[in-house]
């Protein structure tokens, strides 16, 4: 240490210690690459309080509309156009929808935002392995918070309708597909908002977007002629074209729509165009 | 170790942030980036660091561009801006999510942390910590891999002295410790302080690589200080053999007067002194300070300059070059 005595007395501002230090450093074993940027990513989700809010008030909200879905139709429940599947979870896949977009939009976002975005680039300057880690982060980290949810909102609705015995279990026919689609919808609009959020890179830009194009252009559709609607509904992010996928019984107004499982690779495809369009301008831009 | 710029040039649309620039980082010493506000500083360690991508020409990081070093916290430390980080982020995390990039150790962080004397509040969100508390975190961000290549962008602005200080005794340790670190500033003083080598680019153009000593020397600011009891006949003297007398002292009888004489070096005036029989009582060189020759050397590329100036300068040269 250096005998400067400009923080004599005022020991917060140590002089910097270097000689005579340990070097907890040890040689690079291999090149920095995906596993370490994983590992990166996975601190950076896990420690700011945005990632908790957002996947707790998913949560809630997942089960709080299976609750009152349920309760409020407990009369229907009898009626055999009744899909008690569908009520449990339709809260948790259209509410979810507007939250789960938050945290995928806010994983890249937030870095420009901070302008962390140097400092994450000059630790990992390979753009790639960066955006793949912080992807596949996000999808593991929406996955298991999207299973307890569905699940969890799938059990809440059949326990309210269970003195109805007009409940689903798990085995009952399509029950299973339609909470597991709907773990595969929440990721896809965690991933769909996180390519967005790499094209846009404003978290308030990025969000307002998607909420326009979730709310709003199914809404607007619904103003066009109906022959017109019918005909792209099964296209639109949003609407009518989520019913199938929390669904475990074909819908009553379905017959313009794709199956569940073509409902959610419609929407898959929209999260992988805005994936990769946003993996081209984040390796091609000016950080 | 060392950086290379190779015609290194940046356009955003028709303006030119960065031009051409060639230049080398010696490795072991520290090198200061000097050039006024907007010269294009930032953007050339942007283009280092491949924040940014050059429209043309090249910057490598030993011999490699930077996306192509094996463990880039390893092989090069950089700090940008203080600010930017997470401020919901604890300093302790910011740091780990760094260093798992590289497969760098917890107990690193540990390690950065108390160098920089932050351990007590390593747990505490980064969002309520002063600039004074940003910049050490920064720099314990760069010290994180232990690299001998360390960058630092204009590192003291806005601290207060004593920050100052603490970075400038960084600085000093990181150099005797023989690491190589290029240091921007527009702070001459810090600068003077701190940097043996010197990069000075103005307007995006190289201006000048050198040493401290040699870019101080290049300045016409360069004068010589004599004393002398008789200042009339060592000015007349001096003027003859083609210096400039540019100070004159009150004279008062029986006391020596003080000269300022530019143009000629300090053996040259003893010598012009004692061939017209005047006894000097002190003779000594006036060096330019660092700012003086840098106000000089980039007053063309300071983009509010006057046209004064460059009136001047247009008469200096003509008197050169007679």
């Amino acid at each position: 240490m250096t005998s400067q005595t400009a923080g004599a007395g005022r020991p917060a501002l140590a002089q910097p210690d270097l000689a005579g230090r340990p070097r907890a450093v040890p040689p690079a074993a291999r090149r920095s690459g995906f596993a370490g940027t994983m590992r990166s990513e996975f601190t950076k989700i896990r420690s700011v309080r945005s990632t908790y809010f957002t996947m707790i008030a998913f949560f809630a909200a997942g089960v709080t509309f299976a609750f009152a879905a349920t309760a409020g139709n407990r009369s229907n429940a009898g009626q055999a156009s009744f899909d008690p599947t569908a009520y449990s979870l339709r809260g948790a896949v259209a509410l979810g929808e507007l939250i789960i977009v938050v945290i995928g939009a806010l994983v890249i976002t937030s870095e420009y935002g901070t302008r962390m975005v140097s400092a994450s680039l000059t630790a990992m300057p390979r753009r790639g392995v960066l955006y793949l880690a912080k992807a596949v982060i996000l999808t593991c980290v929406t996955l298991v918070v999207a299973l307890i949810t569905s699940f969890a909102s799938f059990f809440v609705g059949q326990a309210v309708l269970a003195s109805t015995h007009h409940g689903a279990s798990i085995t009952s026919p399509g029950a299973l597909r339609a909470v597991l689609l709907s773990v595969v919808f929440e990721t896809c609009c965690a991933l769909l908002a996180f390519g967005l959020g790499a094209i846009i890179r404003y978290t308030a830009g990025a969000i307002t977007v998607l909420f326009g194009v979730i709310f709003l252009i199914p809404l607007l559709a619904q103003i066009l002629p109906t022959s017109w609607d019918d005909t792209i509904v099964r296209w639109l992010p949003g609407g009518r074209a989520l019913g199938p996928i929390s669904a475990a019984k074909p819908l009553p107004d379905g017959s313009y729509l794709f199956g569940p499982y073509g409902q959610v690779a419609v929407f898959a495809g929209y999260a992988a165009i805005a994936l990769i369009v946003g993996a081209v301008l984040f390796r091609r831009r000016d950080a | 170790m060392s950086i290379e710029a190779r015609a290194l040039t940046k356009r955003y649309g028709d303006k030119t942030a960065v031009d051409n620039l060639t230049f080398t980082v010696r490795s072991g010493a520290v090198t200061g980036f000097l050039g006024p506000n907007g010269a294009g500083k930032t953007t050339t360690i942007r283009l280092i660091l491949g924040l940014d991508y050059p429209t043309k020409g090249s910057a490598t990081v030993n011999g490699k561009p930077f996306s192509a070093l094996y463990s880039p916290m390893r092989e090069v430390g950089a700090l940008l801006d203080a600010k930017a980080v997470h401020g919901g982020r604890s300093a302790y995390n910011h740091l780990l999510c760094l260093a798992q990039t590289n497969d760098i150790p917890r107990i690193r962080v540990d390690e950065v942390l108390s160098i920089v004397g932050m351990s007590e509040v390593a747990r505490k969100r980064s969002g309520g910590f002063s600039l004074g508390m940003n910049q050490r975190l920064g720099i314990a961000a760069t010290l994180l891999g232990d690299p001998e290549i360390l960058i630092f962008d204009e590192p003291v602005n806005g601290l207060d002295p004593e920050g100052i200080l603490w970075i400038r005794n960084l600085m000093k340790e990181l150099a005797a410790e023989g690491r190589t670190v290029l240091l921007s500033s527009h702070l001459m003083s810090e600068m003077e302080n701190t940097a043996d080598q010197l990069i000075v680019i103005g307007k995006g153009k190289l201006i000048a690589e050198c040493s401290m000593a040699e870019f101080i020397a290049r300045s016409t600011h360069q004068a010589v200080r004599a004393k002398t009891a008789q200042p009339t006949e060592l000015a007349r003297a001096v003027t003859t053999a083609g210096g400039q007398v540019t100070t004159t002292g009150t004279a008062a009888p029986g006391r020596s007067t003080e000269l300022e004489v530019r143009g000629l070096t300090p053996e040259r005036v003893g010598e012009v002194a004692f061939a017209a029989g005047v006894p000097l009582h002190l003779l000594a060189p006036l060096r330019a300070s660092l700012e003086e020759a840098f106000m000089e050397l980039t007053a063309d590329s300071v983009e509010y300059q006057g046209a004064a100036h460059e009136l001047r300068q247009l008469a200096e040269s003509g008197t050169e070059a007679r």
